[in-house]
């Protein structure tokens, strides 16, 4: 087998007459960190939602892991290891940390169709291992999430990677609504996945972001993949210049040609 | 494993602190109110409110009074414990009073003695040694059937055609009573069996107590301990982050009010068989009572907080209230006058709750 994780040939997605995302072709290497960017409406989140199964696609193929994969809903591309930091938090204000890791793939006492018994002592054990291989700090997981900080709860969503051994994370912008510090904790994480050697697709915003923390950035522009940088031969004037298509590459496809 | 040490830096995750749970907020306003009854009784009619004042030493409290404010909300308490999963779960449910006098209707017919007045019931089977009374099984099912029918179509409305729920409920609200003024062109029905007797009548009139704290306790239990109730939680907490986790919102939602629909229904059981009849009049306003014993006990109307504790001891708050206007003999316009203040003062608490935990964190 190869070292591919994820691959996309021509994942196209329209919303009536209007063209969200057109031919995708998207590698992801095992272990490797690649940033998405583009301008708003680019086709960042549609890309990330055709791939996680929130949208069905129109047409297009997705080899995720060897094999090819049309997924139902995000619970389908979750149960088989794609897990999802959304850029509105899928978070339940209410419930605590364990219940929102958890959330709809409980652990089990006891089955009784939608009654079975709640297994809440092994979330909360598995809970403190993955906020522990993360490096996550929350002082209290039985704390409910309307209690905690922007950042507290950024962490929560992301610490779902480290619980359920994820092959493949995806981030729409995790660091968007959250304050420096907030921001370095949630960068600091992104590192330790980078050295577990866990594959990561980043949207983001912030060109010094980018470059600090991923190997490879794919820019968006019209629904359309235009560059496929390597981070060491490019810089931030090249990529604002796809980005606002000032400059583009005809053969955006072709791994470092720029 | 209470404590766990963390990697970094040794910090600690408590698994096991608790905050302070709004239920006790309930259960001291409940407290509250019997001392102000209990004062002004002493006040203005020399006697207590909840304490035996006869002198006899077999008992402390007033049996007699306790019996009367538990009975009394019992049965809009059963519909009170389906409407609890309801609003936890971000709906409303408006239907149930409506759906307690369809099923009271149509039950009752089948739970007849067989022969009323000499004339043979139209429900009842003939045998051998002529007619006899239907089993008390098939009146239950029927209503129970009859419940989860009319709370099932509220929540197929509510979760595939995403109309409000307070449009949902409402509809069936007005089409329930219609159902129950048809089903005997208007005509009470009367004369239950033996055994249906019982089910509002048994354990020396305690039946109704005895039903609506063993399904306050199994309820409690499913929304604290299963899958079901975790994901209503989730579900009034956040809908989209449940449907992004794969919940199955709708299929939860037709649940929830099928469930919702079944205990109105068992509500209609009780209160027929304690009453001996079915009018098409009967629940008028349950639903709207039910509502208020969830939102006193601090169920939140936005969704996902709340218990069935905070349910019974606003169920609770209810019967004190009414006995306790009764005990001070004051008219029942004040009763009525007063319930609105506690509703409304109620939810204004919850509110200033919610702000003050906000700024906290």
């Amino acid at each position: 087998m190869n070292d591919v994780i994820l691959e996309t040939h021509d994942l196209t997605k329209h919303y009536g007459g209007v063209f969200a995302l057109e031919a995708a072709d998207f590698t992801l290497h095992k272990s490797e960190h690649v940033a998405i960017m583009g301008d708003n409406g680019a086709g960042k989140s549609t890309f990330v939602r055709q791939i996680t199964g929130v949208e069905h696609r129109t047409r297009g193929n997705i080899i995720f892991d060897g094999e090819e994969v049309s997924f139902d809903g995000p619970l389908a591309a979750r149960e088989a290891g794609i897990e999802t930091v959304f850029q509105t938090l899928a978070l339940a204000d209410d419930l605590d940390v364990p219940d929102n890791l958890f959330l709809g793939r409980e652990m089990i006492k006891f089955k009784l169709g939608p009654f079975s018994i709640l297994d809440y002592k092994g979330m909360r054990d598995a809970t403190i291992r993955g906020l522990e291989t993360t490096g996550v700090k929350i002082p209290n997981i039985r704390n409910t999430i309307r209690n905690m900080s922007g950042g507290q709860r950024q962490c929560v969503a992301i610490a779902r990677t480290a619980t359920f051994h994820s092959k493949l994370t995806i981030m729409d912008e995790p660091t968007a609504a959250l304050g420096v510090q907030e921001t370095v904790q949630v960068e600091n994480i992104i590192s330790t996945l980078k050295e577990n050697g866990e594959p990561l697709i980043l949207i983001s915003h912030n060109m010094r972001q980018v470059f600090d923390l991923v190997d490879r950035i794919v820019v968006f522009r019209r629904g359309r993949i235009v560059a496929n940088l390597n981070k060491e031969e490019t810089d931030g004037q090249d990529v604002v210049a796809y980005i606002t298509g000032a400059k583009t590459d005809p053969n955006y496809a072709m791994e470092g040609d720029v | 494993m209470a404590n766990s040490k963390h990697g970094v830096g040794g910090l600690t995750y408590d698994t096991s602190k608790r905050h302070w749970p709004n239920e006790a907020n309930v259960f001291i306003a409940l407290i509250i109110l019997i001392l102000i009854f209990e004062s002004l009784g002493l006040l203005t009619q020399g006697q207590s409110f909840l304490f035996d004042s006869k002198d006899r030493f077999d008992s402390i409290f007033n049996e007699q009074r306790l019996k009367i404010i538990i009975l009394q909300v019992s049965i809009i308490g059963i519909i009170a414990i389906g409407v609890t999963q309801v609003i936890i779960s971000g709906g409303i449910d408006l239907s149930s009073g409506s759906i307690v006098g369809a099923t009271a209707m149509i039950a009752m017919s089948f739970a007849q003695v067989a022969e009323v007045n000499g004339r043979p019931n139209p429900k009842a089977i003939f045998l051998e040694q002529g007619w006899v009374d239907l089993p008390i099984i098939i009146p239950i099912l029927v209503g129970l059937c009859c419940g989860i029918v009319a709370g099932g179509i509220n929540g197929l409305l509510i979760a595939y055609t995403r109309i409000p729920p307070f449009i949902a409920t409402l509809g069936m609200m007005v089409s329930a009573r219609g159902i129950a003024k048809w089903w005997s062109k208007g005509r009470p029905i009367s004369f239950p069996t033996d055994d249906f007797e019982m089910i509002g009548n048994g354990f020396g009139g305690w039946m109704p107590v005895v039903i609506f704290i063993s399904l306050a306790i199994l309820f409690y239990l499913i929304l604290k301990y299963t899958v079901y109730g975790k994901h209503t939680y989730a579900i009034g907490s956040n809908e989209d982050a449940a449907r992004m986790s794969g919940i199955d919102v709708r299929r939860h939602k037709v649940l929830v009010y099928a469930i919702a629909g079944m205990l109105a229904a068992l509500a209609a059981l009780v209160v027929s068989s304690k009453n001996l009849t079915a009018q098409s009049g009967m629940g008028v306003m349950y639903e709207l009572d039910a509502i208020a014993m969830t939102v006193i006990g601090g169920i939140s109307l936005a969704g996902g907080r709340g218990s069935i504790v905070g349910t019974v001891i606003g169920a609770l708050i209810f019967g004190v209230i009414i006995s306790g206007f009764t005990f001070l003999r004051l008219d029942a316009y004040y009763q009525e006058m007063v319930k609105g203040i506690i509703i409304v003062g109620a939810v204004v608490l919850d509110q200033w709750r919610q702000r003050n935990a906000a700024t906290r964190a």
